[in-house]
């Protein structure tokens, strides 16, 4: 949380500069001494190990730019020419693709951990509403990306998901040429999305400045949920207690990237974008990566027409609903408990949610027949439920246990409890 | 406004002259920064070089009856299918059948002019009215509906021997683009 700062200029130079441009102070005030709860668990990592992400993404994408051609003609080949041709190319590549998957899995989590410990609540809603905004720049970023080898699956994803902007009823026709440079996705689109793809995940490093400064007005959230009241009794500085405990998990999670990029590269993508783009040829089955799944499947969940909304402009709504619905979930959700270790019965409908988000990422990887249109069908209304219906609900029906009155006392029974369990088995010796 | 105001000014309340400037600076200002933003949107539309590909030319009777072939038009494929008489007589007939997107089937043939164009050949762009994949047809490896037409393969879209939707999730038929016939089999397309 943000407070008076014990930033203390050490040298000449440093005071010099603390009168001029204080970069230093700020440096400390943000990443050395910021006071940061005493509670916080590995789930708390995932900010720290997204960072790894976005700089080793825009680290490998600045190389990856030097070799690849963004032309109809040469995409693929140049794209191929990395991998074979350019010194340690291979690795860049597979560095780029499977971090683009593993900068998802670990925003998942990180959402997913906001969920349960009701880290979008008040006084957090900016702070999550950013969060939404990163989510939403990562997906353009990761889609745009996936067309740039121009395969298959990059022309023919490129050219699905360009035809939902065109489902918007009187404009959606212009919008979509304007958005292509043309009549379909061709050289035009290929040469913007790259320009694009370039330029967004720099956007993305903007908002994430944002994000923490959003962070640091409030401070972080706990698992308990209970603010910080006694900032010497339950806050250590960010440096070196978490920084060390962010730098293992980090570790831990750079061993699994390691693990895909040096044993299973093309695990997680798809084996027709390994065919050149061909205008002529759509594959039996188009899908997205899997970190887009879920979203796929609610598009395709409406095949019925709603009133004056036709079936094809529905599933875009819902799509593009499923997003932007996070943005009022720090309104929607009613209950004054923020945790949900002390609301038992949110939590089971929170693990429901999880499930069903899993459920919705299988259905969108099935072809669109029975049952899984019945199935994507179900999954879409209980994830629109779990936040209209079921969060406020709960908040005014559902019985809390109380939560600590503080972090320390959260702390404090937390020893107790491992203190008398081994006091129980002294005796037994 | 009060006894102070050293502007022209009018009764109290009125606007004054310096109001006027202010308004119209800031009405110039915008006009300015709109003018100056349609060039940096508008060059995202499509090029003259993509606008002059707008417009082709092609021999329909290259293609076999019983046939179709895939020509390119504005970097997207167009269909060309030559319909045998029963063919033919299945669209006709199906003209009274419970269509998402009614249309006889001489209207599927019909030129750009409003003009009956000629019936045996359906010229037709190839992307699904869905979400734009390519439905695989006549002549190819691969299912073609219970329509004897088309059919998509991305999300099960049907449709008949004149590119009517007949089932599936697609809202409309197969689009016609604007062609006409420049004398004997040869059609300009666009």
């Amino acid at each position: 949380m943000s407070g008076p700062s014990s930033y203390v200029p050490k040298s000449d130079l440093e005071k010099w500069l603390d009168t001029r441009l204080p970069i230093m102070r700020f440096m400390n005030d943000t990443l050395v001494d910021f006071p940061t709860p005493k509670n916080l668990n590995y789930w708390y990592t995932f900010g720290g190990i997204l960072a790894v992400c976005l700089a080793s993404q825009i680290i490998t994408g600045i190389i990856l730019a030097m070799h690849y051609v963004p032309h109809v003609d040469m995409a693929f080949n140049s794209v191929e020419r990395i991998m074979r041709d350019v010194n340690y190319g291979w690795l860049i590549r597979f560095m780029h693709s499977n971090g683009a998957s593993m900068f998802f899995l670990a925003v998942y989590i990180h959402i997913f951990r906001g969920l349960y410990y009701g880290s979008y609540k008040a006084p957090r809603e900016i702070l999550w509403g950013l969060g939404v905004i990163i989510f939403l720049l990562m997906i353009i970023t990761a889609f745009m990306g996936y067309v740039l080898p121009w395969g298959q699956m990059s022309l023919w994803g490129a050219t699905v998901i360009t035809n939902i902007v065109g489902a918007v009823p009187f404009i959606g026709d212009s919008i979509k040429t304007w958005l292509l440079g043309g009549f379909a996705v061709d050289n035009a689109t290929l040469n913007r999305f790259f320009s694009l793809h370039y330029l967004l995940p720099f956007v993305i490093a903007g908002v994430v400045v944002l994000h923490i400064w959003a962070l640091h007005v409030p401070g972080n959230n706990n698992p308990t949920g209970v603010e910080v009241q006694d900032v010497k009794k339950e806050t250590l500085p960010f440096h070196p207690y978490y920084t060390i405990k962010d730098a293992f998990a980090i570790c831990v999670f750079l061993l699994i990237f390691a693990g895909f990029v040096f044993f299973g590269p093309n695990t997680l993508g798809h084996p027709d974008n390994y065919i050149p783009a061909n205008n002529q040829v759509t594959p039996s089955h188009i899908v997205p990566e899997w970190y887009l799944l879920p979203f796929y499947a609610i598009l395709r969940a409406i095949t019925f027409d709603i009133l004056i909304i036709d079936a094809k402009f529905g599933g875009v709504i819902a799509m593009g609903g499923a997003i932007l619905i996070l943005f009022a979930l720090p309104w929607l959700d009613s209950s004054k408990i923020k945790s949900m270790r002390y609301r038992p019965v949110a939590r089971m409908w929170w693990f429901a949610f999880v499930l069903n988000f899993l459920m919705l990422a299988l259905c969108g990887a099935m072809p669109a027949e029975p049952p899984w249109t019945l199935i994507s069908l179900l999954c879409t209304i209980f994830y629109f439920a779990y936040f209209l219906v079921i969060l406020p609900v709960l908040g005014v029906i559902e019985k809390p246990q109380t939560p600590p009155a503080s972090i320390a006392d959260s702390i404090l029974q937390s020893h107790k409890k491992s203190a008398g369990v081994s006091a129980a088995a002294v005796p037994a010796e | 406004m009060s006894a102070t105001n050293h502007e022209v000014a009018g009764e109290a309340g009125e606007p004054t002259r310096r109001d006027m400037i202010h308004v119209a600076t800031g009405a110039v200002a915008a006009g300015g920064a709109a003018m100056l933003a349609w060039p940096l949107i508008n060059q995202m539309n499509p090029a003259a070089d993509t606008r002059a590909l707008a417009s082709i030319e092609f021999d329909v009777s290259k293609v076999a009856e019983g046939s179709q072939t895939k020509i390119m038009w504005r970097g997207k494929p167009l269909f060309v299918r030559h319909r045998t008489p029963a063919e033919i007589a299945q669209g006709k007939k199906d003209d009274g059948a419970d269509l998402k997107d009614p249309q006889t089937d001489e209207q599927r043939t019909m030129q750009s002019n409003e003009q009956p164009g000629k019936p045996e050949y359906l010229i037709m762009e190839a992307n699904c009215t869905h979400l734009g994949c390519i439905p695989v047809g006549i002549a190819e490896p691969g299912y073609i509906g219970e329509f004897g037409g088309w059919f998509c393969p991305c999300h099960g879209s049907h449709y008949d021997t004149a590119g009517r939707i007949r089932k599936g999730p697609a809202p409309k038929n197969l689009y016609i683009p604007p062609y006409l016939y420049t004398g004997g089999t040869v059609v300009k397309i666009g």
